[in-house]
């Protein structure tokens, strides 16, 4: 006798987080009217961050790639956003998607030439392309060497005359990098390369053995990532409005809060690097005073977090209530 | 004139290169682990040996007696509290804690040092020089680095190739499962080549800390010199190590001749070079 059975994907739960998240969006959509000027800028940051952390998440938790310098193309994207202003007069919005597509381009010859670092060394190279780019904006004198320029008012004006509207342009902007962060990365896993990239995730060889191209399945998501985080970094300066070399390319600020705030929410999951970030920042605004010794203490709790629960907080959660609010596994259901 | 000497010097500052790389290398190639902290474990070494000197008023090479054993104890402990735990499933939570550890080291040792640069004085042998030819001085220090540099790449080899100790190594590097029935202890023998590689790192930090100015965040960089020389040399290989960091220190060493901005740039760049005509390494190991 033939057992039928159907694959699922979504449960109920997964159905009523998508409403809540949906609801939750229109609110955060709406934030520039019911909250107040600094929370807005602050949620801005926000987003960066969980945009910056879903992607290295991708990389890292799902397609073996451990980067370290991801602040290459937060820096390159925020450079691209100050010559294309400054130098194009392009609309800095439009100069944000451009960004976008210039850190895919720049990647794609890169990431070849990365690939042939052998597993973690890979993560010291990307570091190194990050120190590349560093020393190569240091170099361009029109953009200010190595002590760095400011977006000219003018150009800032321009984004819209008014200043409640100005503000409130940026906050979508940086609501949207961070949605369409999520959104991708959502349903770059629901595709079929997603199950190439599980399938990756939980065994090299196993997949390649199965006919999976890792080569260009890495080559994708290297290249799509460093497209986004480029888009994000532009957003970044476009917020600071000073950009320079050693801001641009931090590793503590672009690489280490974001490893921390992948591997304390949780790596591999979508939920984690989105609760990382939220933990992230209520530690950051109590813990603000500390200055040097908050890094200390994000670094020992993630060293605390690798040893204890390598799932991360979400990941955690997860293994004790078999709980996943996004619907990203499929599972067989035998009816009853 | 000016460029021999300055391919020569090149030659001398690769020697420490190598040294960054061989404790590198050496962890990589026992534990398949690539420690982020090494740059930042280096430029610790540096600040004891400068307390070390402080407080005893040795010799800053003779410090050397104390720091070694400290560094290779630190090592050990480090090893077998938060990094064995974590090796041996998956690449990315060791590669993690490590990075979490330089976080820690360098926000550490800008709590406790302030971020002034230091550095520690040797003496007159800081300008004490060789005359080799018409405007050709070679410093006796950085000669007396490199051959150090050689000596302990050297030493290396023979533990490894020479010692039971070794024998673990290779072993454990070979195959962890089969070692541990051979009665191996794997985390016995990790803690001993992160302990190896800790007292190499406390070489290269007293030798740095005389060669240069250094402050806490100066890790990084000597990370990305070690690492680069070990992947332009080819892995596996610690005379190509050797070499790896001559071709950087002479990449830079040429790069400043040309414009100070393209010192480091420079190396860099020979490096992505490298990587792209000889994806192996200019020397890799024979299999």
């Amino acid at each position: 006798m033939a057992v039928s059975f159907a694959i699922q994907r979504s449960t109920r739960l997964s159905r009523v987080t998508a409403i809540v998240a949906l609801l939750l969006l229109a609110g955060l959509i709406a934030a520039p009217w019911w909250a107040g000027r600094a929370n807005v800028r602050l949620l801005g940051e926000v987003y960066s961050f969980v945009a910056l952390a879903t992607l290295w998440n991708l990389m890292a938790g799902y397609a073996g790639l451990v980067s370290v310098g991801q602040q290459a193309y937060v820096g390159f994207g925020g450079y691209m956003l100050f010559a294309l202003a400054m130098f194009l007069g392009i609309h800095p919005l439009a100069a944000i998607a451009i960004a976008g597509v210039a850190g895919a381009i720049i990647a794609l010859p890169i990431a070849p030439l990365l690939f042939r670092l052998q597993g973690a060394y890979f993560a010291i190279g990307t570091w190194v392309l990050a120190e590349v780019f560093r020393l190569s904006f240091a170099q361009v004198s029109s953009l200010g060497g190595g002590s760095g320029t400011s977006l000219p008012a003018a150009i800032v004006v321009n984004i819209a005359s008014d200043r409640g509207l100005r503000e409130a342009a940026i906050y979508w902007t940086a609501l949207t990098i961070a949605v369409a962060s999520i959104a991708f990365v959502v349903l770059l896993l629901r595709s079929r390369m997603g199950l190439a990239l599980t399938a990756l995730r939980d065994s090299e060889v196993a997949s390649e053995s199965l006919g999976i191209d890792i080569w260009r399945t890495k080559l994708v998501v290297y290249t799509a990532v460093a497209g986004f985080t480029s888009m994000t970094g532009a957003f970044i300066f476009l917020q600071k409005l000073r950009i320079s070399p050693d801001a641009a390319f931090s590793v503590n600020d672009w690489t280490a809060y974001v490893i921390f705030i992948a591997v304390i929410g949780g790596i591999g999951t979508i939920e984690g690097p989105i609760i990382g970030t939220i933990l992230f920042f209520l530690l950051r605004e109590t813990l603000a005073d500390l200055g040097t010794t908050y890094l200390i203490v994000l670094g020992a709790v993630a060293i605390l977090v690798m040893l204890r629960a390598p799932k991360g907080l979400w990941g955690y959660f997860v293994q004790r209530t078999g709980i996943t609010l996004v619907p990203v596994r499929r599972r067989v259901v035998f009816p009853e | 004139m000016e460029w021999v000497n300055a391919i020569v010097q090149g030659i001398l500052i690769g020697g420490l290169y190598a040294l960054f790389a061989a404790g590198l290398s050496l962890i990589f190639g026992v534990m398949r682990l690539v420690n982020i902290a090494h740059g930042d474990m280096i430029v610790a070494a540096a600040y004891v040996a400068l307390v070390v000197v402080q407080a005893t008023g040795l010799h800053p090479l003779a410090s050397a007696v104390i720091v070694v054993p400290l560094m290779a104890a630190l090592g050990y402990a480090m090893q077998r509290l938060l990094l064995n735990p974590t090796i041996g499933k998956d690449l990315l939570s060791p590669l993690l804690v490590t990075f979490g550890i330089s976080v820690i080291l360098q926000n550490g040792l800008l709590v406790a040092f302030t971020a002034d640069s230091h550095r520690l004085a040797a003496g007159s042998i800081e300008t004490a020089s060789i005359q080799v030819a018409p405007g050709l001085a070679l410093g006796v220090l950085p000669l007396v680095m490199f051959a150090a540099s050689v000596l302990i790449i050297f030493g290396l080899e023979l533990i490894f190739y020479r010692t039971s100790l070794g024998r673990a190594f290779r072993a454990t590097s070979d195959d962890p499962e089969i070692a541990q029935l051979m009665k191996l202890d794997r985390n016995h023998v990790f803690g001993m080549a992160m302990a190896l590689s800790a007292a190499i790192v406390a070489i290269a930090g007293i030798f740095l800390a005389i060669r240069t100015n250094f402050d806490p965040s100066a890790g990084p960089a000597r990370l990305i010199f070690g690492f680069e020389a070990v992947i332009i040399g080819g892995l596996g290989n610690l005379w190509g190590t050797l070499a790896g960091g001559i071709a950087l220190g002479v990449a830079q060493a040429i790069g400043a001749q040309i414009s100070p901005g393209w010192q480091i740039l420079a190396g860099h760049l020979v490096f992505f070079l490298v990587l792209a005509v000889r994806p192996r390494g200019l020397f890799p190991r024979m299999d």
